[in-house]
């Protein structure tokens, strides 16, 4: 189990050189998006306008904020489950997105898509939202600002955490961490 | 009889459902810090030593502990010889709901419609469930539920020849299948009985219990502790990364039904299980 700290925009190699089970250190700039700013991104493309930032080497975290107290950056602002955006992860890894953060698992049209584009699905310690939020260090909304909690947000992040779970070799650590701890008598097994 | 004024049940939501994002009741915290002794898979060891920080660091700063400050769940036992004045309760209670999320800096997270889908950013309505039961007190009890547990909550509506085998597979593959998608480790509350609609509360319900605490019936509580066994046996782990402590505990509620029906809901709860109870 390496340990990557990592500048955005993530290159190529460098999302190739994380492995499942890896712990990720993210500073510079990633990207908010949750279901219905997917959706708006998808149908943005669709319809050949360009996404609200340069998705080369980005870096999307699913997570809708809590609004920010006077004084504080951003709210608490940890994870949300993330097979809610499978529908729309593989095209914004088409797009050049290297990685997406949230938690939970993911289909199989995701892995297969991060092999094919050579990307990486990372998690972050969900309800940690609090905790998470001290390694942001600016929020500016960039688009779909009706949107809400849901809208998308800059954030400019020093050493956010998150353990890979999906690799751009197929790994999984979600079946491998359960595997290892699964009780030989268990009545459902690790899918 | 007794009145009361609902401008005080307001006041009292709009305190409750602040409090109850910012600050962990203790037998949470206590579940928490049981299950980080207990958990010998080192990488859950270090997700629940971050879920303790994070609900101190909630406590200390009075901010929500998680960003998804929930759906507002309003459970309001009603006496019946208390007479409410002063206006509409269930308005009153979103009054409130309002007014803790706008003030308290919480995340609005619900709807208009299910479809269209546009937020109506004060987190109202709130659900309201009400029982009418003895005396002249008002007891509100609010839960403040995350949506991605929510989500993988499930209801089958079993044959009576499944028995108590049938439905301890399913409500032990209800949370395998929620796995790290619920922010383990998880309460697993348990509706067994009465119909399609009554055994989802009953689930539902199965979580206002103190964590932990057994069912009265002594078979009931032997149910609950062998379902936290097989449970606890999957490998999911906190947060889903492997381990041995998938839920902190398993709550069941149960009624009397059909000769047809074996009714089994089971709705889940994230670690971050936030409650919080007042009586007026």
């Amino acid at each position: 189990m390496a340990r990557h700290y990592i500048t955005t925009p993530i290159s190529p190699e460098q999302a190739k050189a994380i492995r499942s089970g890896d712990e990720v250190y993210i500073t510079g700039t990633i990207y908010t998006a949750r279901d219905a700013a997917h959706k708006r991104m998808v149908e943005d493309l669709a319809a050949g306008r360009p996404l609200p930032f340069d998705p080369r080497g980005a870096v999307i975290y699913y997570v809708g904020p809590t609004p920010p107290k006077p004084g504080q950056v951003l709210g608490s602002a940890g994870p949300t489950t993330s097979y809610r955006m499978d529908k729309y992860t593989p095209t914004m890894l088409q797009q050049g997105v290297k990685a997406v953060i949230g938690k939970g698992y993911r289909g199989p049209e995701v892995k297969a898509a991060l092999v094919a584009n050579g990307a990486v699905y990372l998690a972050a310690t969900g309800g940690a939202g609090a905790l998470l939020a001290k390694r942001i260090e600016e929020a500016e909304v960039i688009a779909y600002e009706d949107l809400g909690p849901e809208a998308i947000r800059r954030l400019r992040v020093k050493d956010f955490p998150a353990v890979c779970i999906n690799d751009a070799h197929g790994g999984d650590q979600y079946r491998d961490g359960q595997s290892e701890w699964v009780a030989p008598d268990a009545m459902v097994k690790p899918k | 009889m007794r009145e009361l004024h609902v401008d005080q049940v307001a006041e009292a939501i709009a305190n409750l459902v602040m409090e109850a994002n910012y600050v962990l009741e203790p037998d949470v915290m206590a579940a928490l810090e049981k299950a980080r002794a207990d958990e010998p898979s080192p990488v859950g060891q270090a997700v629940l030593q971050q879920l303790v920080e994070n609900a101190e660091l909630a406590c200390s700063e009075r901010v929500p502990m998680c960003q998804d400050t929930g759906n507002a769940l309003v459970f309001l036992e009603v006496g019946q010889d208390l007479h409410l004045v002063g206006g509409d309760l269930s308005e009153a209670v979103n009054r409130g709901v309002s007014r803790g999320y706008v003030e308290g800096y919480l995340r609005k997270s619900i709807l208009d419609d299910p479809i269209r889908r546009k937020n109506t950013g004060d987190n109202t309505p709130a659900f309201i469930y009400t029982d009418i039961v003895p005396g002249d007190r008002l007891r509100i009890r609010v839960v403040t539920k995350g949506g991605g547990a929510e989500n993988m909550g499930q209801l089958r509506m079993l044959p009576p020849s499944a028995g108590w085998e049938g439905a301890r597979r399913f409500i032990v593959e209800a949370v395998a299948a929620a796995g790290p998608n619920a922010c383990p480790p998880l309460l697993v509350g348990v509706g067994v009985g009465g119909n399609f609609d009554k055994v989802a509360l009953l689930a539902k319900k199965a979580l206002l219990r103190p964590v932990g605490q057994p069912h009265p019936d002594p078979e009931w509580a032997a149910r609950e502790q062998d379902l936290l066994t097989e449970i606890n046996k999957l490998g999911v782990g906190p947060m889903g990364l492997g381990g041995k402590v998938t839920a902190f505990a398993v709550h069941i509620e149960t009624m009397p039904c059909h000769i047809t029906s074996l009714p089994v809901a089971v709705n889940i709860e994230c670690h971050a299980h936030r409650h919080k109870e007042v009586v007026l």
